[in-house]
């Protein structure tokens, strides 16, 4: 049971509170518990990130299970995604508060999995803009209910007290500049690749490029968008010129654009595996079993997703 | 007629959530088979995994709103198969679909993929020509397909919407049954999944009939409800009669859509 659940997400739910920007701001006696900081590591000046477990979620990890990051510019604060409880968000925003005193001005959620978007509550005090793609709140409407029940069993009661569900307030369409005061972090709202609502965000000042999960290092890739979408994407991607990048599972930062080549391995060997099943008439269950194990020892929690991906990209491809 | 009424309305139920969101294994509730064999089967006799009937599911779902079946009715001497039943006991709409079969159908296989709400028996229940019921059944483990969301693009769906597609296979070696695979897009919203944005149920709208023919004669008809996943796909059998044989199938949903397609069965080894 377990298993399927987590290997059904690494995302969970989140009460949703009305629509919209109308949110309920956190209860108050949490904010006087003593939170104890995320570890973070400064990758590049000004950026901070905090690398997550390897891990499904747990009570033990209370969702810290995907990387997290700030941004400190000359006047604000960026955060670059909040954990998977409110928990993990208080102490990541503890963590900023190690660092500076800056007014978190913008929260920005690379997609819907709540191992990235469950800590956002505890931001809500801060009054940030809360940015995401233009399907994110969508994506996240749709699936509330369900994440709901998932996140509260699978993380307990003490870990997932607090985590409530924070819709963006700020769509991002194309592409969108948020100031940070003599630093600028760009936006770009991608085409469906590990979801349909992937949002990337790069430092010029640094030529760092957070790519969400959009890059997996070590941990499985989870496949929930488009795999054609995403090998294209892939193949743009690599052709951007930044200095380094911080995937959203994986060591908190690596050289670009070499970790996107096991990732482009994985998901093509899938796609390859896949489409000859559907071209000798086998069955999804059959591509379920027998796809991608050749990639079983090349990553983490490989037993917890590669089916769950076979059977998703059977369902794209047999379209074809 | 009030049995067929009966089985319509436990199709099409849609309506308040049920909690079909647990996540633990459901031990020690009520069996919900009884009340079904009673509503769907008239408490009439049915023999169990006697080898008329057998059905293949994933002990674990990978994805609950995706879960995979397969049965196959062995073709004996007056024992033809006339419909199929496929039950999953704790899902709000349990009775997932029936279909009746025509003389175009061949050697019955029929696979589908199906959502599961709750960790659940699963089963296939075949009705012979002379009156005889027979069922196979699995228990699959999974939860919350009903409500998951249908696709995971959501702009996709909506262009895509109503496209059909029919896949063949080549026959095996001195087969009388071919297979194909009829694929539909349709996002077969079950009325049970909230929208939290809105406060509402995004609407029910599902493939209720299929009819599938080899010319004129039928391979099978079909009545379905939400327990089928989005982009209903089912891969059936059928028995080739002439060179210039057309597959067609009609299907209707909820919405008075009308989808038709048709198909030349194609020779050799070309699909």
């Amino acid at each position: 049971m377990r298993r399927v659940l987590a290997g059904a997400m690494l995302w969970l739910s989140l009460a949703l509170i009305g629509g919209g920007s109308d949110f309920v701001l956190p209860a108050g006696a949490q904010a006087d518990v003593p939170v104890v900081p995320l570890e973070v590591m400064e990758i590049a000046p000004g950026i901070f990130v905090h690398q997550g477990s390897y891990a499904l979620f747990a009570p033990s990890n209370r969702g810290d299970i995907a990387n997290l990051s700030f941004v400190v510019g000359g006047d604000a604060v960026a955060v670059i995604d909040t954990g998977g409880s409110a928990a993990v968000g208080r102490a990541l925003r503890a963590a900023v508060r190690t660092v500076t005193d800056k007014p978190i001005r913008y929260v920005i959620n690379s997609h819907m999995h709540p191992d990235h978007l469950f800590g956002n509550a505890a931001f809500a005090d801060d009054r940030p803009e809360f940015m995401g793609h233009h399907k994110l709140a969508q994506a996240l409407a749709v699936r509330a209910d369900r994440y709901l029940a998932a996140n509260a069993e699978l993380l307990g009661s003490e870990a997932f007290a607090g985590t409530r569900l924070i819709a963006p307030t700020r769509a991002v369409h194309d592409r969108v500049v948020a100031d940070l005061g003599e630093r600028e972090l760009v936006l770009e709202a991608q085409p469906t690749a590990h979801t349909d609502n992937d949002l990337t965000v790069y430092d010029p000042a640094t030529g760092t490029l957070f790519l969400g999960d959009l890059l997996f290092m070590r941990h499985v890739p989870a496949l929930d968008g488009s795999i054609r979408g995403w090998l294209a994407l892939i193949d743009r991607l690599e052709r951007i010129d930044a200095k380094r990048v911080v995937p959203g599972h994986g060591p908190p930062v690596a050289a670009w654009p070499e970790p996107l080549q096991p990732q482009k391995r994985y998901l093509g060997t899938i796609a390859a595996e896949v489409r000859r099943m559907i071209r000798e008439g086998r069955s999804i269950e059959q591509a379920a079993a027998s796809v991608g194990l050749s990639e079983k020892d090349a990553w983490l929690l490989f037993d917890a997703f590669n089916a769950r991906n076979a059977t998703a990209a059977f369902a794209e491809l047999e379209w074809e | 007629m009030s049995e067929r009424l009966s089985r319509r309305s436990l199709i099409g139920f849609v309506g308040a959530v049920v909690g079909g969101l647990t996540v633990t294994p459901a031990i020690s509730e009520d069996d919900p088979w009884p009340g079904l064999h009673q509503d769907v089967f008239r408490n009439r006799p049915i023999a169990e995994e006697d080898g008329l009937v057998t059905l293949e599911a994933p002990i674990r779902a990978e994805d609950a709103a995706l879960v995979p079946l397969t049965v196959r009715v062995s073709a004996g001497e007056g024992a033809r198969p006339q419909a199929l039943t496929l039950l999953i006991d704790r899902n709000p709409a349990p009775v997932v679909a029936t279909f009746s079969f025509g003389e175009g159908v061949g050697e019955i296989v029929l696979a589908t993929r199906v959502r599961v709400d709750a960790y659940s028996n699963v089963r296939a229940v075949v009705e012979t020509q002379a009156g005889s019921l027979h069922m196979a059944t699995k228990y699959v483990k999974a939860s919350g397909g009903c409500s998951a969301p249908a696709l995971k693009d959501s702009e996709l769906a909506d262009a895509e919407l109503g496209k059909m597609r029919l896949r063949q296979f080549p026959a095996a070696p001195a087969a009388t049954s071919r297979e194909a695979q009829l694929m539909i897009r349709h996002p077969n919203h079950s009325g049970l999944q909230m929208n939290q944005l809105t406060g509402y149920y995004i609407p029910a709208k599902f493939i209720t009939d299929l009819e599938v023919r080899r010319g004129a004669a039928l391979v099978f008809r079909m009545e379905g409800g939400i327990s089928l996943s989005a982009d209903p796909n089912i891969r059936f059998s059928f028995r080739p009669a002439n060179a210039d044989d057309v597959l067609t199938a009609v299907a209707k949903d909820t919405d008075g859509r009308v989808l038709r397609g048709s198909w030349p069965v194609k020779t050799g080894n070309d699909s």
